[in-house]
């Protein structure tokens, strides 16, 4: 049996509801973007229903530490196809067996979880670590993200609590949302683009007229630091991705 | 005024880079008053330099003039060398400009000792009071604290930064003497001490009183550097764990010497900075911390330095054959962690998985752990039948065959015939 759903998170926390209410036995789940139809499979499509959805929500938070809830958001934030079926396995194994189970790491959703929690726990730190504002003439500090998994939710409070007193934006290219603090409130936003303008890298004019001249400190401090004697590019390359490069004013030439 | 200013900061962090700590995990400021940063409890490193270590903190020194001249410091007052001083404005400047942009986590701020201890402590303490009291600054801040200076300068500076340290420079007493006769461990141990008894007493109080103002609150750490005196792993790591017990230490750094002088004293200029040993006393140092070894299992004077071709927590298992196999399924967690190719993380799986059924190999494999080591020391639900018990050197040689060591091309001892 093929569970389809719409690929949402409500979506997919009903097809658990669904599933436990029809016991069709062995089920895949697919989002209706991944689904091919098969000959000989059946199929059955989710309709989302915020009710059962939150019935659902409900019940795994009984049922979870704060820790394993967490872990279940951000394989969904992960956007992996497979996440979701692995999801959806990992709820129905929760609420079959008693309070306590998600430690059962020999277990290949539980361990799917971890996996995927641990990717994009690691990528909201690297955004934590690699975003670069830029400071417009307005006094707006702006960066441009385009990250592997969908963060911007989970480091929206970092930012908030950390830059309480500057506006900032924060945008993810790829997805094409970001997040404005107007300093009482993050809110959503899309921004429309001009034409060939640099989304990465506002145009000098607009710009604070100091920005420069601390983007070049940084610069040069980044260079002073360096020991040449212990030089280790493969360190360095490890701990830095190069398709972060693009984000560091440190490693962007002028 | 910005070339002034481009020419100082690399004169003041060219030289205070050879300072190795660079955490700026610990902290717990909070950004309450609606200011300026908020620190993260386990750090965050912003970016890495090429040699692959870690930026997190603006590291500089508020002036490199000292009056002092210990043989292995840049800034030694005999050294031929460009000298500049920062303005306590322009460190403030620089901070709150490159935390706005997410550049740093905080700074670290140390001096060279320009006339004494306390009119240095003095300058210290103006930038970081300016960044808290004015700025409503609440990144994190690491201050060294300058032996020599008041109690009540070392005090009040506590109550700004969020950890303090001092180097202990050479791992003992003699070596520190051979390379700076001014200087002695004393002096470094008395506020260190001091540091730590105010620490204790914050915490103290904090139990009765609600509203006690923060005291160093990510602790103090100290550095030795390695490779410039003769001294063995044995007696380094002997001096860091006292340290970490006598003054609750919440980091010793290793600094592998990186020759500066060409004084006969120490190592030759060129000489390659001994990258290997300084990574094999960081794991001694995590398995003191971590794993539950006392420093005495590791090394002592049967063993008095560490292998070089393997890790110390597989040479300790070679050497203690009798604790092995271990039974992934039944073993205390305090056994599993010492088991080689099992770390802290995979070790809580385990004690949480098995509860479940008993662990097969796929499963320890899927958990994370580095099979292929930790297979020599192990049994589970479907290990394979042994016939033969291996002695501790076979199972290195096993070991040594299959893997290959990143530090070869620095480290081969082989031969070339052509």
């Amino acid at each position: 049996m093929i569970y389809i759903f719409d690929g949402s998170l409500p979506g997919l926390l009903t097809a658990v509801f669904e599933w436990f209410e029809r016991k069709p036995g062995k089920a895949v789940l697919k989002s209706i973007e991944m689904f091919q139809p098969e000959a000989f499979a059946e199929s059955f499509t989710v309709i989302t229903d915020s009710a059962k959805a939150d019935r659902v929500w409900t019940g795994l938070q009984k049922k979870l530490t704060k820790a394993s809830l967490r872990k279940f958001y951000c394989s969904y934030l992960s956007e992996i196809p497979e996440a979701s079926n692995h999801l959806f396995h990992f709820s129905i194994y929760i609420f079959k067996h008693e309070i306590g189970a998600e430690g059962n790491y020999g277990n290949e959703h539980i361990m799917a979880l971890a996996k995927y929690a641990k990717s994009v726990e690691r990528e909201k730190h690297r955004m934590e670590a690699f975003i670069r504002f830029q400071k417009t003439g307005d006094g707006l500090f702006y960066a441009s993200i385009d990250p592997d998994f969908n963060v911007l939710p989970l480091i929206s409070n970092h930012f908030k609590n950390r830059y309480a007193d500057q506006q900032w934006v924060i945008y993810d290219l790829k997805r094409k949302y970001g997040l404005h603090y107007n300093l009482e409130t993050v809110s959503e936003i899309t921004i429309g683009f001009a034409e060939g303008i640099n989304k990465q890298k506002p145009a000098p004019g607009l710009m604070d007229e100091n920005e420069a001249l601390y983007a070049t400190l940084w610069k040069d401090y980044f260079k002073s630091a360096n020991i040449v004697a212990r030089k280790n590019t493969k360190l360095h390359v490890q701990h830095v991705p190069k398709r972060y490069w693009k984000y560091l004013t440190e490693k962007i030439d002028v | 005024m910005s070339d002034r200013i481009r020419e100082k900061l690399n004169i003041l962090a060219d030289a205070a880079k050879y300072d190795v700590s660079c955490s700026s995990s610990g902290g717990t400021r909070k950004n309450d008053n609606k200011g300026l940063g908020n620190s993260h409890v386990s750090g965050i490193c912003h970016t890495y330099t090429e040699d692959g270590r870690c930026v997190s903190l603006l590291k500089i020194l508020l002036t490199n003039h000292c009056i002092y001249d210990c043989l292995f410091c840049v800034s030694r007052k005999s050294n031929d060398i460009k000298r500049a001083a920062f303005t306590v404005d322009e460190v403030v400047d620089l901070t709150m400009n490159f935390y706005r942009r997410n550049y740093i986590e905080g700074l670290f701020l140390s001096s060279g000792i320009f006339k004494n201890a306390d009119f240095t402590m003095e300058r210290l303490l103006l930038v970081v009071k300016k960044l808290r009291l004015e700025q409503n600054y609440n990144g994190y801040i690491h201050l060294k604290t300058i032996p020599g200076a008041s109690d009540e300068l070392i005090k009040e500076a506590g109550l700004y930064a969020d950890r303090m340290s001092i180097n202990l420079e050479m791992p003992t007493e003699a070596g520190l003497k051979l390379l700076a006769p001014e200087k002695n461990h004393a002096d470094v141990i008395k506020p260190l001490d001091f540091v730590q008894k105010q620490i204790a007493q914050f915490s103290a109080d904090k139990k009765l009183i609600k509203h006690i103002p923060k005291f160093v609150p990510a602790g103090q750490s100290t550095q030795m550097v390695i490779g410039a005196t003769p001294e063995s792993d044995k007696d380094i790591m002997y001096t860091a764990n006292a340290f970490y017990r006598n003054f609750s230490l919440k980091r010793v750094y290793y600094s592998g010497y990186i020759p500066i002088s060409n004084d006969s004293r120490m190592p030759v200029l060129g000489t390659q900075p001994p990258l290997l040993r300084e990574n094999r006393l960081y794991q001694t140092d995590w398995l003191m911390r971590f794993y539950g070894f006392k420093v005495q299992e590791i090394l002592n004077d049967a063993n008095p330095n560490l292998d070089v071709d393997i890790d110390p927590k597989l040479s300790w298992a070679i050497r203690n054959m009798q604790h092995f196999p271990v039974d992934i399924n039944q073993a205390d967690y305090r056994m599993i962690l010492r088991i080689p190719g099992i770390g802290v993380m995979s070790a809580q799986k385990i004690v949480q998985a098995r509860k479940f059924g008993k662990l097969r190999i796929d499963q320890l494999k899927k958990i994370g752990i580095a099979y292929n080591k930790a297979k020599h020391f192990i049994i589970c639900a479907d290990s394979p039948y042994q016939l033969k018990d291996y002695q501790g050197t076979q199972i290195k040689a096993f070991i040594l065959a299959e893997s290959k060591s990143k530090y070869l091309k620095t480290d081969n001892n082989q031969m070339l015939l052509f």
